[in-house]
């Protein structure tokens, strides 16, 4: 197949970025859409040119280094992530646009390459448990109730790969830390450090410039790992509890 | 904005959450409002005589321990802050999100969200617009459209000749259709930032309770500028 790709070009994070329009030809349809820049990159390393900065690890969906928001959409069309699209979800001579995550809290590093490391600070100001050292302790001794249980995983499937917060048209982190707060204050372990958890985490949070949520919902629908809107919901509900103890 | 340092000394109070809980809070004072004042305004069905005399009872809510009028005063200065929390926290919510994303998308699809949900900073702005022409037009003014005249002392009377005035009828339609829209999500929003909504379940209920939030007080609104235009209310 053949494409039009409008792909936001910036040299480093100070200098202003632009769109570039690049043709490609015969591209299959059962690339991924990661190879499928790397056959960009190939053939812009083969005229001398710099090739497309990207973020990619894994490259089977489950590190949530990629990103790329793809026609507008996070990840591109599909509930996945972009290392797992394929290039069967477009038409022959479709015009694609890439860009990186907009947000003040997340830096465009290089071309589609963003500073994600707010979210290592949220998850450093409270998304932990405290553990003793030592040899593992017996797993069966802190029972957890099967439904608490399960919607702890759930989850915990959140891969902090930030498409909830390039969706939202506020460009608030709210999904993130609601997956992060559920996992943990649903389980015995998360228990001790549950309210400070969830003061510590906003606070870091709207200090690294993230907005605030209204409840839209454009974060659920762009998650890869369809983390659902009841986790923004419970992070809501332990803040409150927070603010009736005085923290 | 990214901040590469620890946040010391956190507090519950001082977050964007307490923001949203204040604008949850204050809405649901807005929901009460409205919709008391929507069954009043059906009291128009029941005639002249049965509509003036419940616009005189609500002066005299709490008499003899308040004075007249007392109650009413204390609606309207409830009402008053409650406004000035919703619209101050909204702006302040506001300035915080579009300085989230100052460079925006060339391309962006909205995939999921409601239009209501998207038009509540603009639509909330049109609802406080015609508040003030509302307030001008049946509280401070009492602006008689059809004769001219102001201060007018017979409710129905004023209700009954503003609204056989067309485009005054489509005005107040108009600010009807952006209540609901606003009450539509700001129902089931309010409810969310409440923390109600930690199931699927109670998530589809309380979008429910937005759905029907905003077609009973809308709509129930709408039927006494409806009928009077046509002549059922006169």
């Amino acid at each position: 197949m053949d494409l039009t790709l409008n792909i936001w070009r910036q040299p480093d994070a100070v200098t202003h970025g632009a769109l570039h329009t690049y043709q490609l030809a015969g591209i299959s349809e059962d690339m991924s859409f990661l190879e499928m820049l790397d056959v960009l990159n190939e053939q812009l390393n083969a005229a001398g040119e710099d090739p497309v900065a990207f973020d990619s690890d894994c490259r089977e969906g489950i590190c949530g280094t990629c990103s790329l928001m793809i026609n507008g959409q996070a990840h591109g069309p599909e509930v996945t992530t972009t290392c797992q699209l394929h290039m069967r979800s477009f038409k022959d001579g479709d015009t694609i646009t890439v860009e990186p995550w907009r947000a003040d809290a997340f830096p465009v590093l290089k071309d589609l390459v963003t500073d994600r490391s707010a979210f290592d600070r949220i998850i450093q100001s409270g998304g932990y448990i405290s553990a003793n050292t030592g040899s593992a302790p017996e797993a069966n001794s802190v029972p957890a109730p099967r439904d608490k249980a399960m919607r702890a995983f759930n989850v915990a499937t959140c891969i902090g790969c930030g498409a909830c917060v390039a969706a939202c048209p506020n460009g608030s982190a709210s999904l993130f830390m609601g997956a992060k707060i559920t996992h943990l204050g649903e389980l015995p372990q998360g228990q001790p450090e549950r309210y400070t958890r969830v003061v510590d985490m906003v606070a870091q949070h709207d200090a690294e410039g993230f907005g605030g949520c209204t409840n839209i919902g454009e974060c659920t629908a762009a998650c890869p790992k369809e983390i659902p809107l009841d986790v923004i919901s419970q992070l809501n509900k332990d803040l409150r509890t927070a603010m009736k103890q005085g923290r | 904005m990214a901040t590469p340092t620890l946040v010391k000394g956190a507090r519950s109070t001082r977050s964007t959450i307490a923001l949203k809980l204040a604008m949850a809070v204050s809405g649901l004072i807005f929901i009460g409002y409205v919709l008391a004042h929507m069954y009043g305004n059906l009291k128009a069905f029941s005639g002249e005589e049965a509509f003036n005399e419940y616009a005189h009872h609500i002066r005299e809510i709490g008499e003899p321990i308040l004075p007249h009028a007392g109650a009413l005063w204390i609606f309207r200065v409830v009402l008053l802050l409650a406004l000035v929390v919703h619209v101050a926290s909204a702006v302040a919510l506001w300035r915080r999100a579009s300085k989230a994303r100052t460079q925006k998308y060339a391309v962006k699809k909205n995939i999921r969200s409601s239009l209501s949900s998207r038009t509540m900073r603009w639509g909330g702005l049109t609802l406080l617009l015609f508040i003030v022409w509302h307030l001008l037009h049946f509280t401070i003014v009492k602006v008689d459209v059809s004769t001219g005249d102001t201060g007018s002392d017979n409710p129905y009377r004023l209700l009954v000749d503003s609204f056989d005035v067309w485009w005054m009828t489509v005005i107040y339609l108009v600010a009807m259709l952006a209540l609901a829209m606003h009450l539509h999500h700001g129902m089931f929003s309010a409810i969310q930032t409440l923390g109600f909504t930690n199931t699927a379940k109670s998530r589809a209920r309380a979008r429910e309770a937005g759905w029907i939030l905003a077609v009973v007080v809308a709509g129930g609104f709408s039927l006494v500028p409806i009928f009077t235009l046509f002549g059922v209310i006169s």
